[in-house]
């Protein structure tokens, strides 16, 4: 297997840096457009906002269309701006240990068995967290949900790192 | 991983025809991600345990993500984000 070191970096490196690009980018327009000295508690939460809504599609926008959630909320973002934040709300409210209403999973969660209906019943609740869930076969949605889940922990790494390095600066 | 849990292929529609071997090696690749079972270490993690950790963690890095944006909405102005941006791009980079 040809493997040039030169050329090919470590993928998720260079993923990480265009995030952290992109993010530390948005955070200064930010800061830009909504300074902190007007601290009414509508404004807060708006910077707030932004900065979440910035740390996700900086992500998104850095995984570009390789994948299929990264499309799926790409185009959330671009269709229907609070798309987003609206549904990952009324996601938040499922518990994983009570069963759903209507027709989502017929399974006892507790017992580790899967009924009748399989894997599937069981990806019902995966799809409502990952991005455009819903419309993927279960071997897709496995492997997105793997992709997904190490971006929002790089997401999560670069944040924190970003927040201890304004903490020191102070 | 018990074997036996993976044989549902239970067609809704026969879309995809997935093969029980190419589940066992997607929802293992998945359990390496996760941290609690991680740590585990037993073989015996069935599938939907899987799921069910996989979407506690999705679940808890998005609060994450909230929790840290919001800390970092009242950090940031603390500092001239301009000067600091290549000092952080290049520590976080190390």
């Amino acid at each position: 297997m040809m493997n040039s070191p030169q050329q090919v970096k470590n993928p998720s490196s260079s993923l990480k840096s265009r995030f952290i690009t992109r993010f530390l980018g948005a955070l200064t327009k930010i800061n830009a457009e909504h300074p902190i000295s007007s601290s009414s508690p509508t404004r807060i939460f708006q910077r707030y906002r932004r900065i979440k809504v910035a740390s996700n599609k900086s992500m998104a926008y850095s995984v570009r269309s390789r994948r299929i959630w990264s499309r799926a909320m790409l185009s959330r973002f671009r269709s229907r701006r609070s798309a987003f934040s609206v549904r990952r709300s009324s996601v938040k409210t499922t518990n994983c240990t009570t069963s759903p209403p209507s027709a989502l999973i017929k399974v006892t969660i507790n017992e580790n068995k899967i009924a009748k209906g399989g894997l599937d019943m069981q990806t019902d609740e995966l799809r409502e967290l990952v991005p455009g869930g819903e419309a993927m076969d279960v071997c897709n949605l496995l492997g997105e949900t793997a992709h997904y889940i190490k971006c929002l922990t790089t997401q999560v790494q670069v944040m924190r790192k970003i927040v201890d390095f304004y903490h020191l600066s102070k | 991983m018990s074997s036996r849990r993976s044989s549902s292929r239970q067609s809704t529609g026969g879309v995809s025809r997935i093969s029980d071997d190419q589940i066992i090696a997607l929802v293992s690749k998945l359990r390496h991600l996760l941290p609690e079972i991680r740590d585990n270490r037993s073989d015996k993690v069935s599938a939907s345990k899987v799921l069910q950790e996989t979407c506690n963690y999705i679940r808890s890095l998005h609060k994450e993500v909230e929790d840290l944006s919001d800390r970092l909405s009242q950090l940031l102005a603390t500092i001239d984000a301009e000067s600091a941006e290549a000092a952080i791009i290049r520590s976080l980079l190390m």
